[in-house]
């Protein structure tokens, strides 16, 4: 075995025989099927989080086209056509494609690596919820590439993108588009829930569970209550574009702010379920850098479910300018004010950490005091934000598009990046530059910085959102263009993101189990881990199990088949050992269903016809995916009787 | 240059005090915290340098600190606990601060106050002013005339897609949402001129659909507002007299009205005083006769996707209709 691999108790007691079946158990056969029909976590994880952050350079592109066009007064660089599909475009994909996905992808890598198990409960659909978001992806683009991109805004509000004044079929695209992801991330949510709450090393309790994991199944479990909503809604939208309902319609006894409730009762929630995984990198890192266990890590666990519960709460504060009872937004300003304490407990119990620690300033770090200066700013113009007499002035200013991105770059991309030059040694086995990631970091703080800070300003002095072009009497030309010069500095620094990762992969140095030396389980197996994680799975007595080992009673299981794709079912809140669990083989049916739906779903933006009849394909491949197959039913029978 | 915080009205300015309490206690808080960030950091940064040049040789990594000192840990738990409390109550204050400016926005005397409605259209706004007298209704467009000292109700509908009303000297926003009525209620406290734009995303000219609010005093308002009520007068010159009956008999009435002509079209804005405002086509252009001839003759060059469409006039045709306009005064 790799002399490389952590010193921890996982690797012992193992034959070499044994490995190497385990490893022809585990592993996929080196062909394109193999390749495709994969359900390794760590296959699937690392799909999700190339596709995601693709589709980030990708909104990235559009986002430096939005701050051109609008670096100065009257520039016609695009028309109001393409300039209001670019910047639904730039949203959706952020939101849609990048944002959520990269989140769930490093759940699914990480997620069953901290808690040393062999894989995600249900990978066959994740699997299959890979090939969803891709080609729900795909289809938004190629609708941008032949001029029928969605251009009602990432919110898609009626009647704007009702049947009255939604042109073409570019509304229907959007809409279908949350069908694609709502589909995956929900499918996902479920793995990641399951896969957390059943799958834990025995020892593993709920105390013990690494923080990263606990923000994960939080906003798994906000991902299952808050999207079914807009996937309803968008649905309803598209019955009344296509069957001719009038769900939204007011002058038929519709309501055009119906939909609004509907799409921010998910999309409140969605910046959180993006911004708790973020929060959960933060408090994986800290401790590591910090060289001690994470101060108050009860509290943060308390902290992570309090926001999850109060990001349901928030949502009415998107609509402080519309016609509802004024006492019921008091009190979603209150709500929105709450939600600053759960985020106040943790910024302190981190500050704390850091406080006694002894710091390694190292990249990951760094993007981390990084997240700390953005995060502030954009949380406390968010509490700007909550205010009902504030918010009447500010809302749908550019001021807002300053707080978003503080929120979101700040808080979800500087935490995300942190996280990539943390894992990455992990997940390829080579080390980042620390220099080029040195340069990375200042050039993303300053050029985010210069392109949203004067937004702050510009919307005090009543730049509107989403508009295309506006007259040089208004003043606004000057710190716009400080803003496109900004986002230049971005691509420069994102371009040494993209050499960084290439020249890592093509001739980094090779890295060793556990880089930095950290505490939870993912660090115990090889870099790259091996297909089956560990060789024998481990035994938890405490939060940071490569820091203090369990010293009396067992310290890994045994008794598990390794001709067999076994692992170990635990219980819910102690993580006794419970059963034994045949996970699926790879199979080729979840991915003919994901390309069912796809097919389902495309018809149906065309037809209603396609809505019902389009049903078969998937419908046929779900069918196959579930039937039964006397080998394998034989094969688990046989190792219940006898592992 | 900060509209929001040039107030020149009493919701404004109910705005703007808020605004700076919380603006100086949120810089307050950011400083405190990212001070007490940089000392964290500082004095660990130095600790770890101790540490490894304690023992040289030892490698990069220091290894973990697991059972820090407890009364180090119990210090820190109170600070935390303070701090978080701290935070507390420091919202609990901004939020009654919010509730109270909430209340005395709600609050504004309302005696004898001016009744107007705005109806907004993709992309420009009608304005029409009520009253219970039937002939001393009119309309106008794009232009809302305010009395100084005086309150505005401004009743707000739609005709379309979601807008929002919007004078960021006066008041924050108030969506106008189709089949849906609302209502917003200023008052300007001094002579001047703002700009008024829409707010929500309605489509291809969203950037285009702004406004002039303009605040008279009262004896200049009421003589605004007489003149606003005459139809439109009699055109003199032979090119006026050509020009208007182009208008009434082409294509302009379609969707134009000119009171006191058969041109009664009410899908654009209302015609009878053009010349009298300050800007054509929701704030895009300056009103001048060149102007309006040019927008007359190719409006998608200045909006493309407005509903106007091209018109295809002689030259001697452009000039009479714009000759006819100019006199609207």
């Amino acid at each position: 075995m790799d002399s490389t691999a952590a010193a921890g108790p996982t690797q012992a007691n193992r034959s070499f025989a044994e490995v190497a079946e385990l490893e022809r158990t585990w592993r996929d056969p080196q062909t394109l099927k193999g390749w495709i029909c994969t359900l390794d976590h760590k296959a699937l994880g690392r799909r999700f989080i190339v596709t995601a952050l693709l589709f980030f350079a990708a909104g990235g592109v559009m986002g430096g086209l939005i701050r051109h066009q609008l670096s100065e007064p009257d520039k016609t660089l695009v028309g109001p056509d393409i300039y209001n599909q670019l910047f639904t475009m730039h949203g959706t994909t952020m939101m849609f494609l990048f944002a959520v996905p990269v989140m769930q992808g490093f759940a699914l890598y990480f997620v069953p690596l901290m808690i040393g198990t062999r894989n995600t409960a249900f990978p066959r659909m994740t699997a299959c919820a890979y090939w969803v978001y891709l080609i729900g992806g795909l289809t938004l683009f190629a609708g941008f590439a032949f001029n029928t991109g969605a251009d009602a805004g990432w919110f898609a509000y009626v009647p704007l993108a009702g049947p009255e004044y939604g042109f073409g079929k570019r509304a229907d695209f959007w809409n279908v588009l949350v069908n694609f992801t709502e589909a995956m991330g929900l499918m996902v949510a479920v793995d990641v829930t399951t896969t957390t709450l059943k799958m834990r090393a025995p020892g593993m309790s709920l105390r013990r569970v690494p923080l990263f994991v606990w923000a994960s199944l939080v906003s798994s479990i906000m991902i299952i209550f808050a999207m079914p909503t807009v996937m309803l809604g968008a649905n309803l939208v598209q019955f009344d574009r296509m069957v001719g309902t009038h769900f939204f319609n007011a002058s038929e006894g519709g309501d055009a702010l119906l939909w609004q409730h509907m799409f921010w009762y998910f999309g409140h929630p969605e910046v959180y379920f993006i911004f708790i995984p973020a929060l959960g990198f933060i408090s994986a890192i800290i401790p590591t850098f910090a060289r001690r266990p994470m101060f108050g890590n009860d509290a943060i666990v308390l902290s992570l479910i309090a926001t999850g519960f109060l990001s349901f709460g928030l949502w009415v504060h998107h609509m402080f300018a519309t016609n509802i009872p004024e006492l019921g937004k008091s009190f979603f300003t209150a709500m929105s004010f709450m939600i600053a304490i759960p985020s106040a407990v943790q910024l302190f119990c981190w500050i704390a950490t850091l406080w006694r620690g002894r710091l390694d300033m190292k990249a990951p770090l760094l993007f981390i005091l990084g997240f700390f200066f953005t995060l502030m700013i954009g949380g406390l113009t968010g509490i700007i934000l909550g205010s009902v007499p504030l918010d009447l002035q500010v809302h749908d200013t550019n001021f807002v598009v300053a707080h978003l991105h503080y929120v979101l770059i700040g808080g979800a991309v500087f935490p995300l990046f942190a996280a990539v030059f943390y894992w990455f040694p992990k997940v390829y086995g080579k080390m980042l530059s620390e220099k080029l990631g040195r340069w990375q970091f200042w050039l993303l703080f300053i050029g985010f910085n210069v392109t949203f800070f004067p937004l702050h300003i510009l919307g005090l002095a009543g730049m509107p959102r989403r508009i295309y072009t506006y007259a040089p009497e208004t003043g606004w030309g000057a710190l716009n263009f400080v803003s496109w010069i900004g986002a230049m500095i971005e691509d420069v620094s994102m371009a040494l993101f993209v050499i960084n990762i290439a020249r890592a992969l093509w001739k980094g140095a090779r890295a060793p189990g556990n880089p930095w030396n950290a505490g939870t389980l993912e660090w115990a197996t090889q870099s790259p881990p091996r297909p089956y994680n560990f060789a024998t799975l481990p035994v938890v007595g405490s939060r940071e199990p490569l820091w203090s080992p369990v010293v009396d009673g067992p310290t890994h299981v045994t008794g598990l088949a390794t001709n067999a794709r076994e692992g170990l079912v635990t219980t819910v809140l102690d993580a006794l050992p419970d059963v034994r669990y045949v996970y699926p083989k790879p199979s080729v049916w979840p991915i003919v269903a994901a390309f069912g739906v796809g097919f389902w779903l495309i018809w149906s933006i065309f037809s209603i016809g396609g809505t019902l009849w389009g049903l078969i394909p998937p419908g046929i491949a779900f069918i196959a995916w579930y039937w039964p197959n006397r080998r394998d039913s034989d094969e688990e029978l046989a190792l219940q009787k006898r592992p | 240059m900060s509209a929001v915080l040039d107030a020149a009205g009493p919701q404004a300015a109910h705005i703007g005090a808020l605004w700076w309490l919380t603006f100086w206690l949120c810089v307050f808080v950011f400083v405190a915290v990212m001070a007490a960030l940089g000392w964290a950091v500082w004095r660990s940064s130095r600790r770890a340098r101790a540490r490894r040049n304690a023992d040289a040789g030892a490698g990069p990594d220091v290894a973990p600190d697991l059972q820090p000192a407890a009364a180090d840990e119990r210090r820190l738990g109170i600070s935390v606990a303070v701090s978080v409390a701290v935070s507390s109550l420091l919202l609990v204050g901004l939020l009654v601060a919010s509730v109270f400016t909430d209340r005395a926005l709600a609050h504004l005397p309302l005696d004898n106050a001016l009744a107007v409605r705005i109806i907004a259209h993709q992309w420009w706004w009608e304005v029409v002013y009520d009253d219970p007298l039937p002939d001393h209704v009119f309309s106008t467009a794009n232009e809302l005339v305010v009395p100084v000292g005086r309150p505005v109700v401004v009743t707000l509908q739609a005709d379309d897609v979601i807008h929002s009303f919007w004078v960021p000297n006066l008041h924050g926003k108030k969506d106008l949402i189709p089949g849906r009525i609302s209502k917003i209620e200023f008052r300007a406290d001094r002579e001047g001129t703002w700009v008024g734009r829409c707010a929500e995303y309605c489509g291809l000219q969203h950037a285009f659909m702004a406004y002039d609010v303009v605040a008279l005093p009262p004896d200049k308002y009421a003589a605004w507002a007489e003149h606003q009520r005459m139809p439109a007068p009699e055109p003199a010159s032979p090119a006026a007299q050509r020009g208007r009956e182009l208008f009434v008999t082409g294509s302009c009435m379609l969707c134009h009205a000119i009171v006191g002509t058969t041109a009664n079209g009410r899908k654009a804005p209302d015609l009878t005083h053009i010349a009298s405002r300050r800007h054509l086509a929701a704030g895009r252009l300056t009103n001048t006769a060149d102007s309006l001839a040019q927008w007359i003759e190719d409006p998608q060059q200045f909006k493309p996707g407005a509903n106007m469409p091209t018109h295809f006039l002689p030259h001697d045709d452009l000039a009479a209709v714009v000759a006819y306009l100019e006199t609207l005064q």
